[in-house]
This record gives C-alpha cells, sequence and structure tokens, in this order.
C-alpha cells in the first residue's frame, strides 16, 4: 500500500485496526471524535466491536473488563475525558493489564478550549489518577509517526501487562499527512491464560485466575508497589525513545521540545543555523520514560549555556529537563497554552534572548 | 447412603467474612447451585463490587474480576463484548449499584447488555460502616442519619426494579429476599431463570435480593429478619417484574 492522505485521527483508527486491535470503546469529545467516528464504521466490516460508552468513566471500565479477559483493546478521548478515565487506568495499571490509550490533547484545565494544547503532560506521565503508577507514554510529532507508535503500543503494553497512552497535541489528530501503513502487519496474539479472566474452559485449566487491585494486607500492597515498580525500572531501561537533532554543531542552545511543537523548534533551528546560530534539540519520543540520560549528556555539551523547555504548556516537562540536568545549565521555558502553536519566529526570538543574557 | 446434600463445586472451602445473620452467604450459595446446575463454571466469569462482597471472589471457584465503586457492569459489558461465548455476572450491593454505579446500571441495563446481575439490598452501605444509602428506608437511622432518613432532605428510597423495568430493552427484573425457605426457592428460580436466559443469548437480566445487615441496623439477626419483613418488603415488593414473555424483551 503506497501513501495516503489522511486526517490524524483516521490514521490513528485505522493503525489500531492494522495493529490487531478489534475491539474499541469510546465516548465522544472533540477533538479527537473522528477516532469513534471511523472506527464505528471500520469495526464492522472487520468483525470488530465497537461500542460508544455512557461517559469516559463507563468506557475506562469498558477497557478494564475487556482486557482482563484478555482482548487486545484501546480506547481514544481528549483531555476532560482522559480525566473522567484516570479512575479506570489506575485500576487496570494496579491490576497489570494492557491497554492502549490515546489523548487527543486539548487545552485546559476545565473545559479549557478545543484546540491543540501539550497541557496533560503531568496527567500522562505523572498520575492523573491515584496511587503508584505509571503509564508507558509515546509522543508522535507526526501522523505517520503516530501510525507507527500505534503498532509498537500494543506489543509494548502486552509486554509489561501496563497501559501505554499515546499523547497527540490536537493538531496531530486534525491535521492531514500523507501517512503509509505498513504491509502484512499481524502483530501476534501473546499468550494471557496465566491471568486473563478468560474462562477455565478456554484455558483448559482447573486452576480460576483473578484479576484484583485489592491488598488488604499491607505487605502484601508495598510487594504488589514493589512489583509494578520494579516494571517501570524496566521500563526505564528498555523503552526510553528520543530523536537528537543538531547535536553534532557546537550549540549555544539546548532546546528540548516533543509532538508538533519539537517540528516547528525544528524549523527555528534550521533557520537560526543560517544565521550561524547553533541549536541543539533532544525530542522526547516517550515521554515516559523519560530521555534522562540523552538529555545529561547534551547539557554536558561544552559550547551549550542554557536550556529551553518549548512546550504547548506553562511549564510542565520543564521540571522533568531540569530533573535530567541537575543544575549543570540554567534551564529556561517558553510556550503558549491557549489554542496557538508558537511560531518558529517567537522561537527565534526567545533562543536569541537567552544567547543574549548567558 | 448416598450424599443428599453438598457444597456446590462454585464455591470454595473458605469461611466467608460475613457478620452473623448476613444473607450474602446464602445468596452466594444459590448463585453456585445455579452456576454447578447449568454446568458453566468453566465458562464464567463473576465481577465482584466494592462493599461487603468485595471479596466474593474468595468464595467462588470460577473467573472473576474485582471492579472499582459502582463500576462493576461497565466492566461486565467489556468482557461480554468481546468474549460474547463467556457467562458473565455482577455481584453488586445497593451503595454500589443504586448511588455511585446509577449511570453504569441503568445504560448497561438499556443497551441489554448481555450478562446477569445479582443486587443484593439491604438499605445501607455495610463495608464503609453504616451509612446511609439511596435504598434507606425513611426514619432508617445510619451513621450519615443518624436522627433517620428524612424523605424531605434526600427524597424516598430508590426502588430499582422497578426503575429497571420501566426501560424497553432489559429482558428478566425481578425482586426476591431470602429471608424464609420458602422466599429462598422463588429467589433461587429467578437466579437460575436470569443466567438461561442469558445463556439464550437474551438482554440483560436483573435479580434484586432484599437482604439483612443485622450489624449495620444494629440488630439480632432475628430481629433483622423480622425488620425486613415488616419494613422493607411492604416497600420493596417481590415478584418478577418483567420477564421476556410478560413485558420484558423478547429478543434473543
Amino acid at each position: 500500500m503506497g501513501k495516503v492522505l489522511m486526517k490524524g485521527n483516521e490514521a490513528i483508527a485505522e493503525a489500531a485496526i492494522r495493529a490487531g486491535c478489534l475491539n474499541y470503546f469510546a465516548y465522544p469529545i472533540t477533538p479527537q471524535s473522528e477516532v469513534a467516528e471511523y472506527l464505528a464504521k471500520r469495526m464492522p466490516e472487520v468483525d470488530g466491536v465497537f461500542l460508544q460508552g455512557e461517559s469516559e468513566v463507563a468506557v475506562g471500565y469498558m477497557i478494564f473488563g475487556a482486557s482482563a479477559c484478555g482482548a487486545r483493546v484501546m480506547t481514544t478521548s481528549s483531555s476532560p475525558g482522559v480525566s473522567l478515565m484516570g479512575e479506570a487506568i489506575s485500576y487496570i495499571t494496579a491490576a497489570q493489564c494492557p491497554a492502549v490509550f490515546v489523548n487527543i490533547m486539548r487545552g485546559g484545565p476545565g473545559l479549557g478550549g478545543i484546540l491543540p494544547s501539550q497541557a496533560d503532560y503531568f496527567q500522562a506521565t505523572k498520575g492523573g489518577g491515584h496511587g503508584d503508577y505509571r503509564l508507558l507514554v509515546m509522543a508522535p510529532a507526526s501522523v505517520q509517526e503516530a501510525v507507527e507508535m500505534m503498532m509498537e503500543a500494543f506489543p509494548l503494553a502486552e509486554k509489561y501487562r501496563n497501559p501505554v497512552m499515546l499523547v497527540g497535541d490536537g493538531l496531530i489528530g486534525q491535521m492531514m499527512e500523507p501517512v503509509e501503513f505498513p504491509d502484512n502487519l499481524s502483530i501476534p496474539a501473546t499468550n494471557k491464560d496465566a491471568w486473563a479472566t478468560n474462562g477455565m474452559d478456554t484455558r483448559k485449566s482447573d486452576k480460576r485466575n483473578l484479576v484484583k487491585t485489592l491488598y488488604l494486607n499491607p505487605e502484601e500492597l508495598n510487594a504488589h508497589n514493589l512489583l509494578l515498580k520494579a516494571k517501570y525500572e524496566r521500563m526505564k531501561q528498555e523503552a526510553v525513545k528520543y530523536e537528537p537533532y543538531n547535536l553534532d554543531s557546537a550549540y549555544q542552545v539546548l532546546i528540548v521540545s516533543y509532538g508538533t511543537m519539537s517540528r516547528v523548534c525544528k524549523t527555528a533551528i534550521d533557520m537560526l543555523k543560517d544565521e550561524g546560530i547553533e541549536v541543539g534539540m533532544v525530542r522526547p519520543q516517550t515521554l515516559f520514560p523519560f530521555p534522562e540520560q540523552a538529555i545529561f549528556e547534551a547539557a554536558a555539551c561544552e559550547s551549550c549555556k542554557v536550556a529551553l523547555s518549548v512546550e504547548m504548556s506553562m511549564g510542565q516537562m520543564i521540571e522533568d529537563v531540569e530533573r535530567c540536568i541537575k543544575g549543570r545549565l540554567p534551564v529556561k521555558w517558553h510556550g503558549k497554552c491557549g489554542g496557538d502553536v508558537p511560531t518558529p519566529e517567537e522561537v527565534i526570538d526567545a533562543v536569541k534572548r537567552l544567547i543574549a543574557e548567558y | 447412603m448416598g450424599k443428599t446434600f453438598k457444597k456446590p463445586e462454585a464455591l470454595s472451602d473458605q469461611p466467608t467474612h460475613y457478620c452473623p445473620g448476613c444473607t450474602h452467604g446464602i445468596i452466594h450459595r444459590l448463585v453456585a447451585e445455579v452456576i454447578d446446575e447449568l454446568g458453566i463454571r468453566g465458562s464464567t466469569v463473576g465481577i465482584a463490587p466494592v462493599g461487603c462482597a468485595v471479596l466474593a471472589y474468595n468464595y467462588f471457584t470460577f473467573d472473576f474480576q474485582e471492579a472499582a465503586h459502582g463500576r462493576a457492569p461497565a466492566m461486565a459489558t467489556g468482557i461480554k463484548r468481546v468474549r460474547p461465548d463467556l457467562t458473565v455476572f455482577t455481584y453488586q450491593g445497593d451503595g454500589d449499584l443504586a448511588s455511585i454505579g446509577m449511570g453504569e446500571i441503568i445504560h448497561a441495563a438499556n443497551r441489554g447488555e448481555k450478562f446477569t446481575t445479582i443486587f443484593v439490598n439491604n438499605a445501607v452501605y455495610g463495608m464503609t460502616g453504616g451509612q446511609m444509602a439511596p435504598t434507606t428506608m425513611p426514619g432508617q437511622r445510619t451513621t450519615t442519619s443518624p436522627l433517620g432518613r428524612k424523605p424531605l432532605d434526600v427524597g424516598m428510597p430508590v426502588k430499582m426494579a422497578e426503575l429497571l423495568a420501566a426501560l424497553e430493552t432489559p429482558s428478566y427484573i425481578a425482586r426476591q429476599t431470602v429471608i424464609k425457605p420458602k422466599y429462598v426457592k422463588k429467589a433461587k428460580k429467578s437466579i437460575k431463570k436470569a443466567f438461561e436466559y442469558q445463556l439464550e443469548g437474551r438482554c440483560f437480566s436483573l435479580v434484586e435480593v432484599v437482604s439483612t445487615c443485622p450489624t449495620n441496623w444494629g440488630m439480632t439477626p432475628v430481629d433483622a429478619l423480622k425488620w425486613t419483613e415488616d419494613t422493607l418488603l411492604p416497600y420493596y415488593k417481590l415478584g418478577e417484574y418483567k420477564t421476556p414473555t410478560n413485558g420484558g424483551n423478547d429478543a434473543k
């Protein structure tokens, strides 16, 4: 199959099917409703399950139930909807069930707006629901990358028995770009008989399975949390993804940026290069695990005087950037969070101001 | 002489944590007997609620999932939609189903999800320590209605069976109790019907079981049975509110 021009939301929907996810539950919300609309038509064609739930709260538990009985399953939503799913996400993570959540982020807090935003960084990477848990969070910067990440998301969710969240700012869902789907894609179903409540007859076993999250004994709960922690540590070792940009130059400023924002930064970096100003960038492709080592090392570049976290939020990722840089460089923030994407010129101005200052 | 009475295979050996005089044990047994009789232990998934029955999975011997407060019908929806061949039931109390899970149960019932709900109504929150439920009776004292439930303040108790029977899609809605042997027989018959309808591929089925909570009612088990009969049953009337041949959805 060659390249086709597709809207991000529809490409994400099609990618899920190509990744072997034939079970989808969702609730409409702008700017991701096209995923549900696409799959309402497409799922019956592939004998899949499509169900519009009564709320994001309920959808979260439809995902939990389906995943716990062994199905490959996903949902999509946008910021306020993901808040409502936060409860189920906590349970699903505690129960170690695989699932894919897509958040096509819009502006917040509250109803906020319906335009692109990256203001759910904390929600995705630090919690959102209660308790000690982590999601494996992937952040595409193009429709093509969103498709590729969807292909990776399901096997990763099943490998770690943990939800994977794909976060795209509204633009990733709304813009149309040429996209190519990999051929012959069938991600084999993983055997879940060891834990899934798929019925004893299904797995020809006399041993029943139990999917639960309640541990009343403090030692048991602590041990359970240590087990989860070990899994998150394993993700940090194995699953980090990032893209370096212009890091082989003698850059004066190190930008950290992801998603659509990182594309604007790339344009700004290219324009600055033409003026003789070198700026490097680390683009996290996974927000958890975060590219800690890459940023730490990039900050060690002798010519680099200052780091700049450019994000469509009021300074959320910057806390992780500061954590990685460990005081080696001053870390500054540039961003916007009303729905407009900062322009390359704005990024250039921010960089030049920093160069003048440091 | 052969055994004439034995523990159902679907029930485990573990002693329950339920209080003396609580009827959860009887209802668990009825569900287990029905599952044995229908031969579906290997293809059944139960969903435990939040509340006293959260640990119900310890007493059954087949696959179980544990839900969050009130969300069992959404989980059952997820399971049944992706695995229609499994028999799925939720086991929920009145705080769980009629309060925090009101949205989930109504929509699951109205979509005609093909699972069964066993709804145990004892007019009070049990696990959290005897607080007022949507099903608490007028004047009934609880830890959060210490002067008795005042209908002018918090409304009248919710009649879930009647409320759900008002929907077009469910196939079977009944209310039973287990406070006397004659009622236990009827309750078992209803529970069996509900599971049979599910096996026939019919839409949503629910059996409400009016139940006791001597501990949180502050009564002896015997007084609790009497109070159930005198106070709860006149308000929560027993019977089949909807069957596939009488007002319920007869589609398969």
